[in-house]
């Protein structure tokens, strides 16, 4: 529901990823970390709910 | 004078008399047209400050935790759902809590009626399912069916779903083909529009926290918006601290939310805060088949496990 609701307000489906992974398997953590990383490289850098520090 | 009104004191004054319950939680007048509070009853000489109309927009849950003893509490539909809810949640005992139902035929909305009028609401009068209202300038007579409050406008639950008293006739329930359009418009935006209309909505939210304080749900001792070790969240006007404070208050009150309308009534700013809560609603509904406040005696969803949960999500 925390995933749908950001979703809903505007932030990418790609963006935000939850997984389970038990601390013996490192292959699947492995495996989530790259799909997730290919996936967010594919949106580019996030401006949304992002705070500036510079403002 | 309204029936429920005389319904309510009447009930009020026995209740009291006989020392069944050291307080009545109501609603009583306000010092301006429109304008309605919760008012604590604790003698049979006050309960003629008690009245029900269309402008009862709070909850009145939110009351039934905070004082000790035996209460007696006025609920409509949605607030003796809230009433369900804060036992579910160990937050008051059924036996000291009774609620005085008041079937509901919905709550007006008060700024459809200002812009109606064209300016300060400076009379009100309400006669049934007829509702006459001016300003200084323009007088206008509504029925009221439209222009209940939005929430009001897709309620399925106008009757109290737990009481001991009834101060009414039950009424008919509406029956909606959707109960989500206003979600659904959200829904069919693609995730840039959908961050623009969130971005708008919130534009002119003031950080009073009227929405948090106003809603029966927000009973933590600190609120996360308020904890400094560590700090959650900006205190500033910073729009990303804004959006933040709004999604995460919204995500407390998943599957929980009763979509009574108190926080956008509260709202002096007119924000529809709503539309967070009214997708975790959708989905409750959805996903877990739930509507929070119905029983006594099921656990809300996101607080206990099945393994029918769905997981797809899950990568």
């Amino acid at each position: 529901m925390m995933g749908n609701l950001l979703e809903h307000m505007g932030i990418e489906k790609d963006r935000v990823h939850f997984s389970w992974i038990s601390s013996a398997e490192a292959t699947k953590f492995v495996d989530v970390v790259k799909e997730i990383t290919e996936k967010v490289r594919a949106l580019g850098p996030n401006k949304k709910l992002v705070k500036d520090y510079q403002e | 004078m309204d029936n429920s009104t005389m319904k309510i004191r009447e009930l009020a004054k026995g209740l009291l008399e006989s020392g069944a319950v050291e307080k009545v939680i109501g609603f009583a007048a306000g010092t301006v047209p429109m304008a309605t509070h919760p008012v604590a009853v604790s003698s049979v000489e006050d309960v003629d400050k008690l009245i029900f109309t269309s402008t009862c927009g709070l909850n009145l849950a939110n009351y039934a935790r905070q004082l000790k003893g035996k209460i007696a509490v006025v609920a409509k539909g949605c607030d003796s759902r809230n009433i369900v809810t804060h036992i579910v949640e160990n937050q008051v005992k059924r036996e000291d809590v009774h609620i005085i139902g008041v079937p509901c035929s919905g709550m007006v909305d008060k700024l459809k009626i200002t812009a109606a009028v064209e300016g300060e609401v400076i009379c009100f009068e309400e006669d049934g399912e007829t509702i006459k209202a001016c300003s200084a300038t323009k007088e206008e007579t509504f029925n009221k069916a439209d222009i209940l409050r939005d929430n009001c406008q897709l309620c399925t639950h106008r009757n109290p779903v737990l009481y001991d008293d009834l101060a009414g006739e039950l009424v008919e329930e509406q029956k909606l083909d959707n109960l989500f359009p206003d979600v659904d418009r959200i829904e069919a935006m693609d995730a840039d529009e959908k961050w623009a209309h969130f971005q708008a909505l919130t534009e002119n939210c003031i950080r009073c926290y009227a929405c948090k304080n106003a809603c029966p749900l927000c009973y933590c001792p600190t609120c996360f918006v308020d904890e400094s070790t560590p700090q959650w969240v900006g205190k500033g006007q910073n729009k990303t601290d804004v959006d933040t404070f709004h999604v995460l208050r919204a995500f407390h009150c998943g599957g929980r939310c009763t979509d009574c309308g108190a926080c956008v009534e509260a709202c002096p700013m007119g924000i529809n805060v709503r539309d967070f809560t009214r997708k975790l609603n959708k989905d409750a509904l959805e996903l877990f088949g739930w509507e929070a406040g119905l029983s006594t005696d099921q656990r809300p969803p996101l607080d206990a496990y099945s393994p029918e949960d769905p997981d797809d999500f899950i990568m």
